[in-house]
């Protein structure tokens, strides 16, 4: 929808609008000065720095694993697919191969985050819209997606789950039928939500045709994740790059042609199916073993070891300890690593001078892309439509300034 | 209400002591005190139950802390609302910003004036009695301009302007709605059109001819759900969008009023509906299981039964549905409830003629 504004005949002034940073629908804080010709947007300008958190340069003064607590508070909606992506950067730097347990496991709460947020997306993206009851019911399962969170790794929000060269602890005995009791009930909350809105008339006509992206901006943006594969682009770094176990497990990765918010929410929807498949695929060949590597200068050892051997102790005491001689001392250089976490793509460049801390960090998350792509789609839509496109890229505040 | 007056004039004698205007006026006064009241319980008791639909909805429990399950929230609500201050923005015009919540509360209280609740309980039976409803319920534009306007607001001006574009447009379908009503009872007199529906269920105006008349039903209620600003129509007030639309700068009693009137408006935009398709207070059977005066309860509880559940209903939607964009609204409105409401009208209009 575009309008001519040279052929006006009356004499309009535009309005200039600031659309957040308070604002009900403006999740988080993003703000975005918006020209207005009645309701239509003529120009759209979005700003960033309204939550400048400093993580980047907070990671500078942390040890290799005291990163990770960071790495939770970058995303709140799914701060596991976060410790995974950093860790996964750390372990790439210095080479290290995660035994097959951890793998499984890491991919079951990689999938299980990416169920929540999704759920939670999909659920704001329908309040946007007014469908306020969608959101609520997709609380209700991200809640249970938390327990479960809670159940292995102490923690609901910010899990902190992964160490370098594997995970603070193995899931629990009780874990796993927990999970299994509960895959269920994700599988049909995905289908009620389906049910509330894909077929909906005033939902396929608020989403259907908004904020379309071209493949070729899609590209050039930096777009990635659902909203890339929305485009019509099959782009996943889980299939083209497989990191973890993901080359064993059979699933598929849903796309769709039109680039449309609806696309959006369809690739979404699907890809919380795909999730649930990967997860039950998981729980069906999830292997015995450590999850942690027997690596002592990267992993601390396990308390038994500590308490029993001399050779333990040394090595706890040398992990934990402050100061250069002591600690985690990747092998100088630097490294950029991918994965594909809810949003999109998540990278981790890293550069380390072979001390105890990383000496640069650098995160490339999804959400900085798609918001900077917000002001270009923007224009022309309506105040309507910006809500409906801010949800459906789901943009996460936390990531935008690092 | 002249037969109740009557009727206390004749058996009470002190009253034939007084001038009879004198009683009328008290009568009247004490009427619309009475309508006033239930209007503005239901406007509490509705927020409540609405609370507690939605609720049920979106599988939580809705209030259900003050007083037996929750009924009381709308007292403890209303004295949070009394005791926070009165805040009235620098950049406001103060005078129509003060006014306008009263206007509002004023015109959403006045369309009850001419409904009958029963065969006898109504505050006056005007003869033009649908006329007055369609005038008094278009003020309310003026209200929410006013409001909107002189927030000294962007949003509040969005919600505003919205708001008289939809509620302008939706009157048109609702008019020609009242128009096919008018024509088959004969008359715009609430009282009569009731009476019109007596004998049973299939002689309400929704069945009267099925092939038009159930449409029209569906036309006006579509259509009063957009004029009361309910979802899938709330774009003036619609909280991801507008905040809040005209009443964001409002607070304390002022945004009590607005709240208010809106509850009054979802019940008084039923109660039409009940009366104008749904037969009224008739029963669904032919004739009264009450003898003689008493017939005016079990009027007053189809009444109330019947627009109750068309409250309930619009509470449903409400929580079901998503909400429209201002273009799709104006489109829904002159490309589809328009035609539909023409083609009911000359469908009744022939139909009558042949029958």
């Amino acid at each position: 929808m575009t309008v001519n504004y040279q052929n006006n005949e009356l004499d309009t002034k535009r309005m200039v609008l600031n659309f957040g940073p308070q604002h009900p629908s403006m999740h988080g804080t993003l703000r975005c000065v918006l020209e207005l010709d009645g309701e239509v947007v003529v120009k759209a300008t979005p700003h960033m720095g309204y939550l400048h958190t400093g993580f980047e340069k907070l990671a500078e003064y942390r040890t290799w694993n005291q990163v990770v607590p960071i790495t939770d508070r970058m995303n709140y909606l799914s701060p596991m697919s976060n410790n995974i992506g950093y860790a996964q950067a750390v372990e790439e730097l210095m080479g290290i191969e995660l035994p097959p347990k951890a793998q499984y496991v890491r991919v079951i709460m990689a999938e299980l985050s990416r169920f929540a947020d999704h759920v939670i997306s999909v659920g704001l993206h329908g309040m946007d819209l007014g469908a306020f009851t969608v959101m609520l019911w997709g609380f209700i399962e991200r809640e249970k997606a938390y327990d479960l969170f809670e159940i292995a790794t102490g923690g609901r929000l910010t899990t902190s789950y992964t160490r370098i060269g594997g995970l603070a602890r193995d899931i629990p005995p009780e874990f796993i039928p927990a999970l299994k009791s509960k895959l269920c009930k994700f599988m049909s909350i995905v289908d009620e939500i389906e049910y509330m809105l894909s077929n909906n008339r005033i939902f396929m006509d608020r989403t259907q045709g908004v904020g379309t992206i071209t493949k070729e901006d899609a590209i050039n943006w930096g777009v990635s994740g659902p909203s890339l594969r929305a485009c019509g682009i099959e782009w996943d770094i889980r299939k083209s790059r497989p990191y973890l176990c993901y080359k064993d497990l059979d699933f598929i990765v849903p796309i769709a042609a039109e680039g449309d918010t609806y696309a959006r929410y369809k690739v979404r929807c699907e890809e919380m199916r795909q999730s649930i498949r990967i997860i039950e695929q998981c729980l069906a060949k999830l292997p015995d073993g450590p999850v942690n590597i027997f690596d002592h200068k990267a992993r601390l050892p396990e308390k038994e070891e500590v308490y029993n051997t001399i050779e333990g102790l040394i090595h706890h005491f040398k992990l934990i300890m402050h100061g250069d001689q002591h600690g985690m001392h990747p092998p100088k250089g630097e490294v950029y690593s991918c994965t594909e976490v809810p949003n999109g793509n998540l990278g981790f460049f890293l550069i380390s001078d072979g001390t105890g801390k990383p000496y640069r960090m650098r995160v490339r998350p999804p959400s900085l892309y798609h918001y900077q792509l917000f002001g270009k789609i923007a224009e022309g839509a309506m105040i309507a439509d910006l809500v409906a496109i801010m949800s459906s890229f789901n943009v996460i505040a936390g990531e935008l300034d690092r | 209400m002249y037969d109740i007056i009557n009727y206390f004039v004749t058996n009470v004698k002190i009253l034939q002591s007084i001038p009879f205007w004198m009683v009328q006026a008290a009568f009247m006064l004490a009427g619309c005190g009475a309508v006033l009241g239930v209007a503005a319980l239901f406007a509490g008791v509705g927020s409540v139950v609405e609370r507690n639909i939605a609720g049920r909805i979106q599988a939580r429990y809705g209030p259900n802390r003050v007083g037996p399950w929750g009924w009381m929230q709308f007292l403890a609500d209303g004295i949070k609302l009394v005791l926070k201050e009165d805040l009235i923005p620098d950049a406001s015009a103060k005078m129509p910003f003060r006014l306008a919540p009263y206007f509002i509360f004023t015109v959403a209280f006045a369309a009850f004036i001419v409904v009958p609740f029963s065969q006898k309980l109504q505050i006056a039976d005007l003869n033009i009695g649908i006329l007055y409803i369609i005038s008094v319920s278009s003020i309310v534009v003026i209200a929410i301009l006013l409001a909107g306007w002189s927030s000294g607001n962007k949003w509040s001006l969005f919600g505003a302007m919205r708001s008289a574009a939809q509620i302008i447009s939706y009157e048109v379908p609702v008019t020609i709605t009242i128009l096919a009503v008018i024509m088959m009872a004969g008359t715009m007199s609430m009282q009569e059109i009731t009476a019109g529906q007596s004998g049973g269920i299939w002689r309400w105006f929704i069945f009267r001819y099925p092939l038009f008349t159930i449409p029209a039903f569906l036309v006006y209620y579509i259509a009063s759900i957009a004029e009361v600003n309910r979802t899938p129509f709330d774009i003036p007030e619609a909280e991801s969008e507008l905040v809040a639309g005209y009443h964001t700068e409002y607070s304390s009693m002022r945004f009590a009023m607005f709240m208010m009137s809106e509850y009054v408006n979802v019940l008084a935009v039923s109660a039409i509906a009940v009366t104008m398709f749904l037969g009224g207070w008739q029963s669904p059977y032919p004739g009264h299981i009450f003898p003689g005066i008493w017939s005016n309860i079990e009027g007053l509880f189809w009444f109330f039964s019947k627009t109750f559940f068309l409250v309930f209903l619009m509470m449903w939607i409400r929580w079901t549905l998503p909400r429209y964009r201002v273009d799709q609204l104006m489109d829904l409105c002159w490309k589809v409830l328009l035609p539909v409401s023409f083609i009911n009208l000359f469908g009744i209009c022939a139909w009558m003629l042949l029958a």
